[in-house]
């Protein structure tokens, strides 16, 4: 216990005496939440948007006065012909085109229907798609005013059957991607920090040479190893606090849920990165190697893990390796206590899952370490 | 009067896949001496210190150190010997004070034990003005001192030291030799490692190692009438040459 | 010379025998891209909802299994009533409630009109949104249905084109930024820890004493994660053209010509951050927390950056990665020439010089 107590204190030490290291242990994560949950956001806002009118009359301008005040489109000057339209798309000056043809509101009355052109740059799929919807929508609105204005004049049309559909959004009403990011960003931080830091940590004694002189003491692995661990995990909830602060002071994140159950389960978590960290560490010889193969766990895992996009959208393989995925789990922990305010018995199968990998990665990263080679 | 054998090596062998650094050596060492174990950079040196300490697990052969069996009871052997690596391996983020602490803690000395030494460390090497300075900024041969010194603090009956004077400068490597000497004269048995053929005269007892095989064993002085030689220098090379 | 060529062999050799880094530097890339052409996308799949069905009348068991039908949703539960739906939502299995009022036939064929609610759980907006937008359109569909012999009078039909991608495929979108980061990654940060290290070891006071000058030591350091990137990105392109079908509508020429560029602007990079880390774990850090992610947040890569506070936008500007990225999009995907990607050609060469001149600067400084 005491020996645990001395290398404990010798970390803590290193930690803060290290003035390169320290700033970018507590500061740059403050930084990268801040600047991350300002940037990570699928909404499309300012999209370039231009136009050909080709029939030039107050019911197109007022086409293209709906496009205006919706907040989502940046309606830019008009073009004089399709051809040089596509030309700016061509140089990225524009995303999306509308094409007004000619006698637009003349083939409205007359044959009851018309074609519209819209042409979008599709170079991001996923984007194009919601563009399309927020065009289609607007269009639709349109289309329903404007057939208003037109059947008052007519009333001799059949009236048509409509569903409803009335949509209401829990939990974030304003539907703010931040509400839905920072939780994920507290996680990535996290994990980042104590998995790098503690993976590296062991893995620059051997580097040194300070290894060697410990093996030869009579010191205990497991004294060894928890004394090394212990200050990296009081770091990890100590990152997690700040940025519980930083995420309702500065962006007014609700944190419905327990915090203690928060702290509950981080705390487990943070044993499952850490065990893993050691392990990798058992098995690399200089700090680079040791970095690397952290990295490129933890980018797979991360974008795997339902941070970004979600898991049921993904195969069925990479649903079965999620299950073992622990960044998974402390998302989904963290947004559903933190937003919704989950209880115990809602994330039981998590804390379970998340206990067992502690135990397997920490036994298996005490095996690997060999005192004697 | 003979004294009590502290290290007994028989036939010990370290193979790595089919080399063999370490061939068949046997020797012994008693309580008290200073045995130096000398060999060209290669010979298999440090890879027969590390099976006597206990890091490194031997392929055959018998060994044992304080009394423990160097396969079984590696723990227990740590317990009772001190090491000094090749690389004075002390934290050059820590202060010399902090790094006394944190040894001497390793060690399990009690927070009474651990001032005591600190202060008796500190006057004996007279670093009263650099103790609370990183071990980093401190000149290669006070680290070599005080990496000597902190070997000790748990009052080991054997220690070992790994080519503790390499990069050193003459003046210093005899003050430390000094130090060798005042710790084997209290009863610590001495087992050190080294290139410096002129060291090897400031040992009770030398063997050389060569290929992995020890080819001669005995007092310097017996060493240099057998080969003719003025010096340990000469010995080795003609051993070398051979 | 002679002593240049010994120095690069030396360094291929350091690399070269680390399997484990190469193993992963080569094994990302290829990782990555598999990830993000087949798991990583923002569709949904399977997504599980719940029903509240106050009629259960022939009508809405027609919607709910058109619903049912549709690959998007995979009906879970029945809820009860209002009460229960909070619970529901906190176990975190299902993401959506659609709640049908009562006697929803009834007022469909008396008033014309009958509501359903979609209740969604927005702690992921996006799916939410897309939940919302994917049962509307079910439902227009259905209402389309019902309305046939109904003609819609005054009808403006959308003919939307979408253009450089048609088939919206999401590979048009990280290829380029995958093979950026990628670039990135093995140059600045693999450069800098290089760098680094023989700082740490003390090595590099003894190639600055050798015959060697400088310059040479540090282009020699550098030259072998060319290679490298070279290979990356050689392999990144293979695999989305072979297994991703991705075009190449422009110059493969130019490519290499940007790809090259960019790999050196990013090495430069390396070498500045190596000028100010002292040791490998910094140099690791500051590569990680002050290149990689912005790169990867700022650079337009997975967010877009219209989307983003203006701030943030000027920000952008300063990442190479961002005009990268559209040098990039704009030779594969739009086929355009160098009279297109002039002016970001431009700023990327300006920030390589830039960087550099800022290292030599600071090399100096250290050796005075």
């Amino acid at each position: 216990m005491k020996i645990i107590g001395y290398i404990v204190q010798k970390e803590f030490k290193q930690i803060f005496r290290n003035k390169e290291m320290l700033p970018i242990i507590f500061i740059m994560p403050i930084i990268q939440l801040i600047i991350l949950s300002n940037a990570a956001t699928f909404e499309i806002l300012n999209i370039k948007f231009s136009y050909v009118d080709n029939d030039k009359t107050s019911f197109s301008r007022s086409l293209i006065d709906t496009f205006d005040a919706s907040t989502y489109f940046n309606v830019q000057n008009e073009y004089p012909s399709n051809k040089i339209a596509s030309a700016a798309m061509l140089k990225g000056e524009v995303d999306v085109i509308l094409e007004i043809p000619q006698h637009f509101e003349r083939s409205l009355i007359k044959e009851q229907q018309t074609d519209l052109a819209v042409i979008i740059n599709a170079i991001n799929g996923a984007a194009a798609g919601v563009e399309n919807g927020y065009i289609n929508q607007i269009i639709k609105n349109f289309n329903t005013n404007a057939r208003a204005k037109f059947m008052n004049q007519n009333a001799s049309i059949e009236r048509p059957k409509t569903i409803e559909a009335s949509p209401s959004f829990w939990f974030n009403k304003t539907l703010n991607y931040k509400t839905f990011m920072i939780p994920g960003i507290l996680v990535l931080l996290v994990t980042m920090i104590t998995l790098f830091l503690s993976g590296m940590n062991i893995v620059r004694e051997k580097e040194i040479g300070t290894l060697e002189q410990i093996n030869v003491t009579p010191i205990k692995k497991h004294q060894f190893i928890v004394g090394k661990l212990l200050p990296f995990w009081i770091l990890g909830l100590a990152l997690l606090s700040i940025g519980l602060v930083i995420a309702k002071l500065l962006f007014n994140i609700p944190i419905i849920g327990n915090l203690g159950l928060m702290y509950f389960y981080t705390s487990i978590y943070i044993l499952v990165v850490l065990g893993i960290g050691l392990f990798i560490s058992n098995f690399t010889e200089t700090q680079q190697q040791a970095m690397f193969i952290s990295w490129f766990f933890t980018v797979i895992f991360i974008l795997m893990s339902g941070l970004f996009t979600p898991i049921e959208s993904m195969p069925r393989w990479a649903q079965y390796i999620n299950e073992f995925n622990p960044i998974r789990y402390f998302v989904e922990v963290m947004r559903m206590v933190m937003l919704k305010g989950s209880s115990l018995a809602d994330i039981t199968s998590h804390i379970v899952k998340t206990i067992i990998f502690a135990i397997v990665m920490n036994v298996l990263a005490v095996i690997s370490y060999k005192k004697v080679t | 009067m003979t004294k009590e054998t502290v290290i007994h090596v028989k036939n010990l062998t370290k193979k790595f896949d089919d080399f063999k650094a370490v061939d068949s050596i046997s020797f012994e060492v008693k309580k008290g001496e200073i045995f130096g174990f000398l060999g060209a950079n290669g010979a298999g040196k440090t890879t027969s210190m590390k099976m006597l300490i206990g890091i490194s697990k031997p392929t055959t052969g018998l060994a044992t150190v304080a009394g423990f069996d160097v396969y079984k009871n590696t723990e227990d052997i740590k317990k009772n010997i001190g090491y000094m690596s090749q690389n004075f391996a002390l934290y050059n983020d820590l202060t010399i004070k902090e790094n006394i602490t944190f040894f001497g803690g390793i060690y399990g000395l009690s927070r009474k034990e651990i001032k005591e030494k600190t202060a008796l460390l500190i006057e004996e090497l007279n670093l009263q003005k650099v103790s609370k300075k990183l071990v980093g900024s401190l000149p290669l041969g006070w680290k070599q001192k005080l990496s000597f010194s902190v070997a000790l603090l748990h009052n080991p009956a054997i220690i070992f030291l790994d080519e503790p004077t390499g990069g050193v400068d003459p003046i210093t490597r005899r003050q430390f030799w000094e130090m060798i000497y005042k710790t084997a004269n209290q009863g610590t048995t001495i087992f050190v490692t080294t290139h410096y053929m002129d060291e090897a005269e400031y040992c009770d007892r030398v063997s050389i190692m060569v290929k992995g095989k020890i080819e001669a064993l005995d007092t310097p002085k017996n060493l240099k009438n057998k080969f003719n030689a003025e010096t340990m220098n000469e010995v080795f090379i003609k051993l070398a040459r051979e | 010379m002679k002593r240049f060529r010994g120095f690069i062999k030396k360094e291929f050799f350091h690399i070269y025998r680390d399997k484990r880094s190469l193993f992963i530097l080569f094994g990302m890339p290829i990782v990555q891209i598999m990830l993000f052409g087949f798991a990583i996308t923002n569709e949904i799949n399977n997504v599980n909802i719940a029903i509240l069905d106050h009629s259960k009348d022939a009508t809405t068991q027609e919607i709910i299994t058109k619903i049912e039908a549709s690959n998007y949703f995979s009906i879970q539960e029945s809820i009860p009533n209002e009460a229960a739906i909070e619970n529901s939502f906190k176990k975190g299995i299902i993401k959506a409630v659609l709640i049908f009022e009562n006697d929803f036939s009834k007022k469909l064929g008396k008033d014309n009109n009958a509501t359903v609610q979609i209740i969604a759980d927005a702690t992921d907006p996006n799916t939410a949104n897309t939940i919302s937008n994917y049962i509307n359109a079910i439902l227009k569909n259905y209402q389309h249905e019902l309305n046939k012999a109904v003609k819609i009078p005054y009808q403006i039909i959308p003919k939307t084109r979408m253009v450089f991608n048609p088939e919206l495929k999401g590979v048009f979108m990280f290829v380029p930024g995958v093979m950026t980061i990628i670039l990135m990654l093995v140059s600045a940060m693999m450069t800098s820890i290089s760098i680094t290290r023989e700082k740490e070891l003390g090595t590099m006071e003894v190639l600055l004493v050798s015959p060697l000058k400088p310059i040479l030591v540090i282009v020699g350091k550098v030259v072998p994660y060319i290679f490298l990137s070279i290979i990356n990105a050689t392999i990144i392109i293979l695999l989305s053209i072979f297994v991703f079908k991705m075009p190449l509508q422009g110059s493969l020429f130019l490519l290499a010509l940007e790809s090259v560029l960019f790999i050196i602007t990013s090495l430069s990079l390396g070498i500045l951050i190596s000028t100010i880390a002292n040791s490998q774990q910094t140099a690791m850090m500051i590569s990680l927390m002050a290149l990689m992610l912005p790169t990867i947040l700022l650079s337009g890569f997975i967010f877009p950056i219209t989307s983003m506070p203006t701030i943030l936008q000027v920000i952008s500007n300063v990442i190479p990665a961002k005009w990268f990225i559209i040098i990039l999009k704009g030779i594969m995907l739009k086929g355009v020439g160098i009279s297109f990607v002039w002016k970001e050609t431009i700023i990327l060469i300006g920030m390589t010089l830039f960087f550099i001149a800022l290292s030599v600067k600071k090399y100096k400084i250290r050796l005075e």
